[in-house]
């Protein structure tokens, strides 16, 4: 058995990281709060993007345009949304997973434009290719982070470097729930079905294909944008719920501790009891 | 009195505005266009300019630097990439960045640049017209 001391030494190191992962958890709440306001509040314009899109290709359903085919390339660009720092449970490892598990993105033909460190680390060892790493913009996402990378993307697609581009993040459903989603941004594909048949007629100025030129890369940036938003959110919701069982079990593990050391405290008491009784008896 | 419209202007970041208007006038990449209740539906990309939002009480001016706008039956809306009211623009960033183009235009350096810094001007002429 354990010494007192080894015991109260444990005791008191489970002790100090209780009070960091306590820390760090009300850190992550403040943070979610804060990120899950602005996710929302983007959300309007995301929604309004995707509605303007769809309706646009449906109405002129037969049109030809480059970014609603996919390129010669055979290689494929995959955004992925990770984190900068760990302990927030299976946040980053999930989106790895999902990456690894696709059997459409195959090491050698896919180009990682790693957005948050860890990913980047986890895809790197796997033999993926890193072509870019954007993981300062992670740390505080503004939509002009996602205009640059829709356009260096793009730049990348019309040069036939790359033939199709996904994007891999976590979309947040609520603090307890998120989502390891991974999307097709291009060629930009609708979702059937849904026929609200209001094919009103709409007028491009100047034409069809200049409107797309310049809508197209607008709804990437805003799905990017949309997708920072939302990884930051889940992130700071992994990190609350992870750092809240981490605590809880360091509780736990207290509690336990503190009986161990109560017991053997007690038992060297009594056993030093004992030989004084025994001593006074030799003695008498 | 003109008949009102609804009126919604959408950045990434928030609602920039929403109500009724009897007018709204801006720039797109085809020229400055006015628009009244009853409009053709037309969906147009927009180009760096002064927004001015006619209200029933007075206009509201703020610039407007890309994104588009669809005009519907009932309803416009203009999906901005990047809105600001005049009060919020800085004035000093504006004139440096109206300073920089300018000096970069003047280089005459391969035909993106030229473009580039030919939009950055013009964004930078709009922000320092609306703070006067």
């Amino acid at each position: 058995m354990a010494s007192i001391r080894d015991i109260k030494r444990r005791r008191d190191s489970i002790q100090s990281t209780e009070q960091i992962t306590k820390a760090m958890k009300l850190i992550s709440t403040v943070k979610l709060q804060k990120s899950r306001a602005k996710a929302e509040a983007s959300k309007p314009y995301y929604d309004m993007m995707y509605d303007t899109i769809n309706s646009m290709l449906r109405k002129s359903g037969s049109i030809e345009h480059k970014y609603l085919k996919a390129g010669d390339s055979k290689r494929k660009a995959v955004i992925v949304i990770t984190s900068n720092r760990g302990l927030a449970g299976g946040y980053n490892s999930n989106i790895a997973k999902l990456v690894l598990q696709d059997e459409r993105l195959e090491p050698e033909l896919t180009d990682i434009y790693a957005i948050g460190r860890k990913g980047k680390e986890s895809l790197g060892k796997k033999g993926y290719h890193i072509a870019q790493d954007y993981s300062e913009v992670i740390n505080e996402p503004i939509y002009r982070d996602a205009a640059d990378i829709t356009m260096e993307l793009l730049d990348a697609f019309g040069q036939n470097r790359i033939g199709e581009i996904y994007l891999v993040y976590t979309s947040f459903k609520n603090t307890v729930t998120q989502i390891p989603t991974l999307k097709k941004l291009l060629p930009v594909e609708m979702a059937e079905g849904s026929e609200k048949t209001d094919l009103a007629l709409m007028n491009y100025e100047p034409n069809e294909d200049e409107v797309l030129d310049s809508i197209i890369p607008k709804y990437m940036s805003s799905l990017i944008y949309g997708a920072l938003l939302e990884a930051v959110a889940s992130e700071n919701g992994a990190r609350m719920t992870a750092m809240d069982s981490a605590t809880n079990n360091a509780e736990d593990m207290i509690e336990e501790l503190g009986l161990i050391y109560n017991r053997a405290r007690q038992g060297s008491i009594t056993q030093e009891l004992t030989e004084i009784i025994a001593g006074a008896n030799a003695i008498s | 009195m003109a008949d009102l419209f609804k009126l919604q202007i959408i950045t990434p970041e928030r609602k920039f505005y929403e109500g009724e208007a009897s007018m709204v006038e801006l720039t797109t990449t085809e020229g400055e266009i006015g628009v009244y209740r009853g409009h053709i539906p037309m969906t147009a990309i927009v180009a760096p300019g002064v927004l001015k939002i006619h209200e029933a009480d007075g206009i509201k001016e703020a610039a407007l630097m890309s994104g588009f706008l669809e005009i519907l039956p009932e309803k416009i809306v203009i999906m901005a990439e990047v809105a600001e009211w005049p009060e919020e623009i800085d004035i000093n960033r504006a004139q440096e960045a109206k300073v920089r183009a300018e000096r970069r235009l003047k280089e005459q350096s391969g035909e993106t640049d030229i473009v580039r810094a030919e939009t950055a001007l013009k964004k930078a002429l709009v922000r320092i017209s609306l703070t006067k």
